[in-house]
């Protein structure tokens, strides 16, 4: 009964001598379970996280077994708890957030930007600030402007803290893992619409490395750079354009700081066209910031201009058409593939 | 001052250890009115001269390995925490030698080996940072408590309810020493809160408060011991609320023209170090030799401060970049 109660909540099929499959938000939670398990100074922090398990239900059981102590369960007051994790991370817990929904992250700005960030290069080898701050993010779901929003860029323009997009099940745990035994502030953006993606995790604690972008589809005519969700919509475009008989390389980020400059040189090199898409809206959003790193070190491979595919400069509407209107997805990315095949023809 | 009582509890040599404390800090910052004048220090700081009492009674109550936090008005703070005065000087210097290598000047110092959890350029940033560090005490299983300064400003920041607010439903080892200035930059307390002390706010969140005479060394100490034992004992966080002022503007660039000449000289006729001065010479305590030869070797040491932050040299430019993460 417990078997059957387990594989129907972590999305696995288990059976034998298959590769194990599970649900991207299991896989989240699974890291969370096996730190805590491993470390006792991993703490959880968050609105709604103990008996309720979060918005999303991610920490949904963590405190029946590790206990009110360490899924501490907090009054809405984002940017104190915040600053609490980060007081509790410089006297030597290892705190994770959670920030209910990431547009809710601009009410702890101060702890974050002006405290987390600072502390390490401020004070020096003394201070480490072991936190990460896991934000539920982006649209999809109608829920409206003030709960779809992706902010990954504030805080790409933010020295001193790292930011983490997984795009995958297996990522979601070994990205999540590393970033909580990383000495420095992380904000690791999950993407709602990807917590029902299920895909293969170990059932051991791994690791994937931060700053290390990964191929996710090897290609000879042209490169997808994204990250998270996005990542998806290009491996969609990437069969529309296969079709048409072009080859996409999709290259994903996994962490937007530090950001992998040698992987997007080495496939934007190979390809000499470059596509980037971005959740994040436009305007010095983080398209901007890998669009301009191409251009830095890639100028003399490409072929065709640089492009985006982002969000539009709208705060995000509600009504399902609406918001479908003004997100990147596969269609608009392999327009924006097909504009740069066809350049200076 | 109550001497009888102080006397069972305090030696000779721990009193005047905080008479020389208050005599570093108020030389220290005189010294540094001296050099921003002169023009040989950049930036900007904010002078605590007046508010000694404060620093130096809440750490006196407190262990060695208790922490504190600390807001922009913080080298009294640091200075009562055991921060060695040349090292602070060096610092907002932009000397190599200073505590943080020249990267936080007057605003952003830490010791953490001393329990010194860092001064502030934020208004109130100390606050939840205190109640981490407290946080971190009590799950960690350790009896060290931490303590933060803030100012009356601060009170007015939403980190303040917050923070409170979870520190009390968590009972947290912090406590909260408001250090009531009557002046938030130049705002006046009467107009900035409804209520006639930042002590009140305390019952909001069911934390038991205390207001002390801020410029009375001992009774600030008295107060933040009472906060200390029964934070160590699982009781959770207290306010204390010192009431007092500081002699110089906000800033160095202030010219005080929201406060009348009258105030400030009233409020220096209650002078916290000429005030226990005369508690220690009137109980026969100390001779007025020795506290004479406690200001004597107090301003020595702060000249050897600015002469040891002169001489160091600028931080390493070359290493500008490193260090932004762990």
């Amino acid at each position: 009964m417990h078997q059957q109660t387990k594989a129907k909540m972590d999305g696995s099929a288990d059976r034998e001598g298959e590769r194990r499959e599970i649900y991207f938000s299991w896989a989240i939670r699974e890291a969370l379970e096996q730190e805590m398990e491993m470390d006792s100074s991993v703490i959880l922090i968050g609105e709604d996280i103990a008996v309720y398990g979060g918005a999303f239900r991610i920490t949904k059981g963590l405190v029946e077994k590790f206990g009110p102590h360490r899924v501490i369960d907090t009054p809405i007051s984002e940017n104190s708890f915040v600053g609490i994790a980060v007081g509790a991370a410089l006297a030597g817990l290892r705190p994770v957030v959670e920030i209910m929904f990431m547009d809710f992250i601009t009410l702890a700005m101060d702890a974050i930007v002006n405290h987390a960030a600072n502390f390490r290069y401020v004070y020096g080898e003394q201070a480490k600030v072991p936190i990460v701050i896991r934000c539920p993010a982006g649209g999809g779901r109608a829920y409206g402007a003030t709960h779809s929003k992706t902010l990954e860029a504030w805080f790409m323009h933010t020295p001193g803290v790292k930011v983490v997009v997984p795009s995958t099940p297996y990522d979601a745990k070994g990205l999540l893992i590393s970033s909580i035994r990383d000495d420095n502030p992380v904000i690791f953006i999950e993407s709602k619409l990807l917590y029902s993606l299920r895909g293969h995790v170990p059932s051991e604690p791994y690791t994937v490395p931060l700053g290390k972008a990964r191929v996710a589809r090897d290609g000879s005519d042209i490169t997808l750079i994204s990250y998270g969700r996005m990542v998806q919509e290009c491996e969609k475009a990437a069969d529309m354009l296969l079709e048409d008989g072009v080859s996409a390389e999709v290259l994903d980020l996994r962490t937007l700081s530090p950001i992998d400059e040698e992987a997007i040189a080495k496939s934007v090199a190979k390809t000499g066209r470059a596509v980037v898409v971005a959740e994040d809206n436009r305007t010095a959003g983080a398209s901007a910031e890998i669009a301009c790193r191409v251009v830095e070190n890639c100028f003399e491979y490409l072929d065709a201009p640089v492009k985006r595919v982002a969000a539009e400069d709208v705060p995000i509407p509600c009504a399902p058409n609406l918001e479908r209107a003004i997100l990147p997805n596969a269609l608009k990315i392999y327009e924006a593939a097909k504009s740069l095949l066809d350049w200076g023809k | 001052m109550r001497s009888g009582v102080v006397m069972k509890v305090l030696s000779k040599d721990e009193l005047l250890s905080y008479l020389r404390k208050m005599w570093l800090i108020r030389f220290f910052e005189m010294a540094l009115d001296e050099l921003f004048g002169k023009g040989l220090i950049m930036g900007t700081s904010h002078f605590c001269a007046g508010q000694e009492a404060v620093a130096v009674g809440a750490c006196a109550a407190l262990r060695p390995d208790d922490a504190v936090t600390s807001n922009h008005r913080g080298h009294g703070h640091f200075i009562a925490k055991g921060g060695d005065p040349k090292r602070i000087m060096a610092e907002i210097f932009g000397r190599g030698t200073g505590y943080v290598g020249g990267r936080g000047g007057s605003q952003h110092m830490a010791c953490f080996e001393i329990g010194f959890v860092g001064s502030n350029g934020i208004t109130g940033g100390g606050i939840p940072i205190a109640t981490g560090v407290a946080l971190a005490f009590k799950l960690r299983g350790l009896d060290r408590v931490a303590l933060c300064f803030f100012g009356d400003g601060a009170a007015n920041t939403g980190y303040f309810h917050e923070s409170l607010n979870m520190a009390s439903i968590w009972k947290l080892p912090v406590i909260y020493l408001c250090e009531n200035n009557l002046y938030a930059m130049s705002t006046p307390f009467d107009y900035a809160f409804p209520v006639e002390d930042v002590a009140a706010r305390a019952a909001a969140y069911g934390i038991p408060s205390r207001i002390v005479d801020g410029n009375d060394v001992l009774a600030v100490r008295d107060a933040v011991k009472e906060a200390a034992d029964r934070a160590r004992s699982g009781y959770g966080p207290m306010l204390i609320e010192a009431k007092t002022y500081r002699y110089y503007g906000h800033s160095k660039s202030d010219y005080r023209e929201y406060r009348t000449r009258d105030e400030e000289l009233d409020w220096q006729r209650r002078d916290p170090i000429v005030r226990f001065e005369r508690f220690l010479l009137s109980n026969g305590i100390a001779a007025s030799e020795e506290i004479d030869e406690i200001r004597r070797s107090a301003r020595a040491e702060i000249d050897e401060a600015v002469a040891f932050a002169e001489a160091s040299p600028e931080p390493d430019e070359r290493f500008v970049t490193y260090g932004v993460f762990a």
